[in-house]
């Protein structure tokens, strides 16, 4: 995947070896000795030639033995136009030839074949470009301790700023092949596993026409432009934005994507404190700053689905970031259960502890470990009523990432391992509501 | 130059918005440049730890001093290049005298030729990086992928006189790593970054 493979660097840099350690080339103020040279005529110009170490092989003539090349005749300036290639072993033999016994004639062509030849020892592969992704975060943290911002990014954005940077990194490198690597998109509906081909370059797509519903909150151009989508909903977005394309996308998608996350995060900076500026999805809304950990959730997601589409590793998001989009999931888990209610898919609420807004109903303990763990009282019988340790009735652990993947659909309820104590019922209801919330 | 513009353009806005305090404007000025500098202070200090501290110190000093920036001067990736490069040669040159005079091996002269020698290499490679992406794209293929020069031509889709070209070319703007003072940078004349693009 990467420009350049790792595996057989070292037989490259190998080749170096035969122009000897990097020191000889200090001497390079004997260049001046070429003109003494050419001032003593033709006899010593051997020298100058013997001075330039000899071309490489290249790999076609590698282990073969050649009879000595009968220099061709060419004229000067094809000889001088050689130059490179020579300097690289990248013409054939008669040709090599011809130039080398060129450059015992032509001061000029010496000194430039000797300079070539040297600029290739500096071609070097380029090192693993893969940067620490913790190392943003670091380096923009020690800046801002120095010299605090005027206009500093709400903490509620700092996730999908880190999220967006790093899937972005991940994207640095790929060319057409992982663009176009086929992805499978999972998510849940009612009860069972949904899911929708795509590419990679279709799901960087997705994440900008759905960042778009944020963009479009905030008073930034829709990346939909003249395209009709039916509802605001992510899933009609998308779909959309799919169809209108006569083409499959392709990696040109990538800049429109990552211009408008720059943007998003550059205007939440500059409003302030607008985390409670309506944002929607169609069928719901979310205040801006959980609609910015949604999509900092979602690009994540993705990101993993790139990464395993392409075999790559990914890490999930700092401790931090991870405990803000657990804790929006657990924020948003009565409200699911209820809708799953509604729909016939969970059972009913217990009359006796129906309770009105703000007071504590009966409660599930949601207990998240690992990095960005923490516990959440889940009220039970109604989005508006208040987690309480006096009413719980049962008891779920689960590992941060897991949970999360169960949040995005790509684990099952039925699967998800979960340690349980109480409740049976209540935790299925709570385990199935969280893989509700996952979408397209 | 109609094409330098736009880039000239971004610098501009990206310098204002960081002396303005935009913190967004610092992250984005980190995704733009932070595999550069990484890479480059890869390069000369050839350690994963001081090449990330290089990577705040580079950063940091851009934040606190964004009117440091000229764009008159040029792009504000050759500068950005440029100070990393100046502060890695500075933190090598540092670590390795503090190594001899903690007696460890080794003479003044052989840390001198070492500090020359991390400098002209990372030169090269922003030189490789900047250079325009045809003759980057010849050299990669004449070079690492040891395709001969009518193959190269043939890859390309150019004539063989063309790809001579670019291999000669390539290596020419190459070979001006080595041109640069290689000396102590006083404030002010800083290595020639601007040459290559």
């Amino acid at each position: 995947m990467k420009a350049y493979d790792e595996d057989d660097g070292n037989g490259e840099y190998g080749k170096h070896d035969e122009y000897g350690e990097y020191g000889k080339h200090d001497d390079h103020g004997k260049h001046d000795e070429h003109g003494e040279h050419g001032e003593h005529g033709a006899a010593e110009s051997t020298g100058t030639g013997a001075r330039i170490p000899l071309p490489r092989a290249s790999v076609e003539d590698g282990g073969r033995v050649l009879p000595d090349p009968a220099p061709v005749a060419l004229e000067h300036q094809v000889l001088t136009s050689l130059l490179g290639a020579w300097a690289l072993a990248a013409c054939s033999a008669q040709e090599a030839a011809a130039v080398d016994e060129h450059l015992g004639q032509c001061e000029a062509c010496a000194d430039e074949a000797l300079r070539l030849r040297e600029a290739v020892t500096l071609l070097q592969r380029p090192e693993s470009l893969d940067l620490d992704p913790a190392l943003r975060t670091r380096v923009l943290d020690g800046c801002l301790e120095r010299r605090p911002p005027r206009i500093p990014v709400p903490g509620w954005a700092t996730s999908y700023d880190a999220e967006t940077a790093r899937l972005d990194a991940l994207l640095q490198d790929f060319g057409d092949a992982e663009w176009h690597a086929p992805v499978r998109l999972r998510w849940f509906e009612g009860d069972d596993t949904a899911s929708r081909r795509t590419t990679v370059a279709g799901v960087i797509a997705h994440l900008l026409t759905v960042d778009g519903t944020v963009a479009v909150a905030l008073g930034l151009d829709d990346p939909l432009g003249d395209i009709t989508a039916p509802t605001r909903a992510p899933a009609a977005r998308t779909e959309a934005y799919w169809r209108a394309s006569h083409y499959p996308p392709t990696r040109a998608v990538r800049a429109p994507w990552r211009e408008q996350s720059h943007s998003i995060v550059r205007t939440v900076a500059f409003t302030g404190d607008a985390g409670g500026l309506p944002v929607s999805y169609g069928d719901f809304e979310l205040p801006l700053r959980d609609a910015m950990l949604d999509r900092a959730f979602e690009c994540w997601v993705h990101a993993e689905d790139i990464a395993e589409a392409v075999d790559y590793p990914y890490e999930p998001p700092s401790a931090r970031h991870l405990n803000g989009m657990i804790d929006l999931a657990a924020r948003m888990l009565p409200g699911a259960l209820a809708a799953r209610r509604r729909a016939g898919l969970a059972a009913p609420a217990h009359r006796p502890h129906l309770v009105a807004a703000g007071e504590p109903g009966r409660s599930l303990r949601l207990e998240i470990e690992g990095s960005g763990g923490g516990e959440w009282l889940i009220p039970l019988d109604s989005p508006g009523a208040v987690g309480s340790t006096d009413h719980e009735v049962a008891h779920v652990a689960l590992d941060g990432v897991e949970f999360c993947r169960l949040a995005a659909g790509h684990v099952s309820p039925v699967e998800a391992a979960a340690g349980q104590v109480g409740d049976r019922e209540a935790i299925r209801d709570v385990l199935f509501a969280a893989a509700s919330l996952s979408r397209l | 130059m109609a094409k330098r513009d736009v880039p000239l353009r971004w610098d501009r806005k990206m310098q204002q918005r960081l002396a303005r305090g935009e913190a967004a404007a610092l992250g984005e000025l980190y995704d733009r440049f932070a595999s550069l500098v990484h890479g480059l202070a890869h390069r000369v200090l050839d350690d994963e730890r001081a090449a990330d501290h290089l990577t705040r110190d580079v950063f940091a000093h851009v934040w606190e001093h964004p009117d440091a920036y000229d764009p008159r001067q040029g792009p504000l990736r050759t500068w950005i290049a440029t100070l990393t490069h100046r502060f890695a040669v500075q933190r090598l040159r540092a670590t390795e005298t503090a190594a001899l005079v903690r007696g460890g091996p080794g003479t003044a002269e052989e840390l001198e030729t070492k500090v020359r020698h991390a400098s002209v290499a990372a030169r090269a490679d922003y030189i490789v990086q900047s250079m325009p992406a045809p003759l980057r794209a010849a050299l990669e293929l004449a070079y690492f992928q040891r395709r001969d020069y009518r193959q190269t031509a043939a890859d390309l889709g150019v004539t063989e006189d063309e790809a001579r070209r670019r291999l000669r070319l390539g290596l020419q703007l190459l070979a001006t790593a080595r041109d640069a003072g290689t000396a102590p940078h006083p404030p002010g004349a800083p290595p020639e970054y601007g040459g290559a693009a």
